[in-house]
């Protein structure tokens, strides 16, 4: 009979099943859709691409939300909806930027501690990691920009530094348990080299709780990117990041509270959407109780 | 008998854990010919899969060897260096998990991980192309009994049954198998019926293809059809050594013959009473004998030192002192 065993492949109607079974990862994941649309098309959908950057006009400024400045402006008279759109940019760049910098190394560095678990490799790698991970992630990212000049590329550069160690964990835990699972030892048996077994046996089993890590983890990033902005550190006005936007327009609080609240809520928001898609991602890896 | 394939000599093995050193292993000493098919018997925990860990070097990392050889091929295992090592796992000997599930790749297909075996198995002589590799994993699995072996190529392990992913297992075996086999009580996370079928087709492989084999089990009856020499097993020693008629014709250790009584029987008399008390903890293990406590016949010296194996003719051997010594 054919069928009776289904033939291998991906699934989408099933795994769309799986992930949308919580409703809110699909809300999560139309924000996060949302976001990298507005920000990847943002010079041609924003109402005044201009005003991204240095851009003068104070007959508009401090003006509140209207019908042709829906989220107002700010002091330089800059349209903020078209400042946020552009500061999506900033952020999904931070998060990509900083992500694709940290899991790769962070993984092979958990993979091989893991493997040799027990040995020096273990030992240097994981002792390497604590040391990074005891150290408040925010302060040393702060300590790094501030003996660097303030730019989004060192801030970029400080929080890849201090974000591996996350992953060499993750990575670490799993990898060290299927270590000693049978399908490793039957490996090794068949003569396959640590090559092999921890690239080809070991890694595929870890993807699911990277990929779903790497998702919350979008979220944080992007925040301690806006916290590194907010106090100076990390982009410089008058580049239209949110942080920088939030601590430029902080000093007209509350008055003038649009030109702040707007980009903060933003920033929630972004977050939010990625920690509901990664709750999304978690279940769609998650093992089906039989 | 031509030469000895496997010659395991004298072995220590202990576990460093948190309490102290387990000392597991105490003189195990096992010898494979070429195309001989030896079983090893004993309750769990006896140390029979540490046995066959150290001969295929997989010991966990807090194993240590305290003391033995292993030979095999003329090699000396316990110092091969990780070349050469490799080289003997992919041409010349495998090991048959006892749980299949846990011994297959969950996240990819069979054909995936049986193509890999079967590619690396040729040590660097010549890499067969694509099309030669599949034509040979078919092969494998039609020789491990299995049914439409395209389908089972294209499957996941979660798509197979138990009985099915251990004939895969088997079939990954024989790529790299060419002279020694060790099966590792492949039937036991099987049910009855279709246990009896794997040890059935696992013979007729081993035949045909005149392969050695360490079969090892806990259930008697499995073993006694299969092999020709018996080892029996009792806390981390080798007890008793003989040719499996005379083993079962002729028990000496008291280990042995409690473990035969212990077998339920179809004719009636009830459950059996089996052998009373438990192994010892090898965390307190002394010099004595390690049978000395649930030993009906044990004597002052018994719990002094421990027997040495003596020769009692036939190819028969017992480490007891009702049979020599003093």
């Amino acid at each position: 009979m054919k069928g009776a065993i289904s033939r291998g492949g991906f699934d989408y109607r099933k795994s769309w099943h799986k992930f949308s079974k919580n409703y809110l990862s699909a809300v999560g994941l139309g924000v996060v859709l949302l976001v990298a649309f507005v920000a990847i098309f943002a010079p041609y959908i924003s109402p005044y691409p201009s005003h991204a950057e240095f851009y003068v006009n104070y007959p508009e400024a401090h003006e509140p939300p209207n019908w042709v400045h829906v989220l107002g402006t700010d002091q330089f008279g800059r349209d903020v909806l078209s400042r946020i759109m552009f500061g999506f940019r900033y952020s999904l760049m931070m998060a990509v930027v900083v992500l694709s910098l940290v899991v790769p190394p962070g993984v092979v560095l958990g993979l091989v501690a893991g493997y040799y678990r027990g040995g020096k490799a273990e030992m240097v790698i994981m002792r390497a990691a604590d040391i990074f991970l005891a150290v408040p992630p925010l302060v040393l990212a702060l300590s790094i920009c501030s003996v660097l000049t303030p730019s989004v590329f060192n801030a970029m550069m400080a929080v890849s530094l201090m974000w591996w160690p996350w992953y060499t964990r993750l990575v670490y835990s799993i990898s060290s348990s299927l270590r000693n699972e049978a399908f490793v030892q039957a490996a090794e048996i068949a003569g396959a080299s640590p090559f092999h077994i921890i690239f080809r046996e070991i890694l595929p089993n870890c993807l699911g709780p990277i990929l779903t890590k790497m998702t919350l983890d979008a979220g944080w990033v992007i925040l301690i990117g806006a916290s590194l902005s907010f106090v100076g550190l990390g982009a410089q006005p008058p580049t239209p990041d949110l942080g920088t936007m939030v601590s430029e327009g902080g000093k007209f609080l509350p008055e003038l509270w649009w030109i702040s609240m707007f980009p903060a809520m933003t920033i929630v928001l972004v977050i939010l959407g990625f920690n509901l898609l990664g709750d999304g991602v978690r279940d769609l890896f998650a093992a089906e109780a039989v | 008998m031509t030469g000895q394939l496997l010659e395991v000599n004298d072995l220590h093995i202990s576990y460093k854990v948190y309490e102290g050193l387990l000392r597991v292993l105490n003189g195990v000493s096992i010898s494979v010919g070429e195309k001989e098919k030896v079983g090893i018997i004993g309750e769990s925990g006896c140390g029979k899969t540490t046995t066959m860990k150290a001969i295929m070097r997989i010991l966990a990392a807090n194993a240590m060897v305290a003391g033995g050889t292993i030979a095999y091929k003329g090699h000396d295992i316990l110092r091969l260096g990780r070349q050469e090592l490799m080289r003997l796992h992919r041409t010349s000997m495998s090991m048959i998990f006892q749980d299949p599930t846990a011994a297959l790749n969950p996240v990819f297909k069979i054909g995936d991980q049986l193509q890999d075996i079967v590619r690396y198995s040729e040590w660097r002589s010549s890499v067969p192309n694509k099309q030669e590799v599949r034509t040979r994993a078919v092969e494998l699995l039609k020789s491990a009994a299995l049914p439409e072996p395209e389908r089972i190529l294209d499957s996941y392990p979660f798509q197979l049954s138990g009985g099915m992913r251990q004939r895969v297992c088997i079939a990954m075996s024989l790529a790299s198998a060419k002279d020694l086999l060790i099966a590792d009580e492949p039937g036991t996370s099987l049910d009855v019926t279709i246990e009896d079928q794997i040890m059935r087709l696992l013979k007729q492989i081993v035949e045909e293809r005149g392969l050695s084999v360490i079969l090892i089990s806990h259930s008697i009856g499995a073993v006694k059809g299969f092999v020709t020499k018996l080892y029996v097993m009792y806390a981390g020693m080798m007890v008793e050594e003989a040719p499996t008629e005379e083993l079962f014709s002729n028990p000496l250790h008291p280990y042995t013959q409690n473990l035969l009584k212990a077998v339920p029987k179809l004719t009636g008399g009830g459950v059996p009473e089996g052998i009373a008390g438990r192994i010892p903890s090898y965390l307190t293990i002394t010099d004595a004998c390690r049978f000395g406590s649930r030993c009906r016949f044990a004597k002052e010296h018994c719990h002094i030192n421990a027997p040495p194996a003596f020769d009692v003719g036939n190819g028969h051997k017992v480490a007891c002192f009702l049979y020599g010594g003093s």
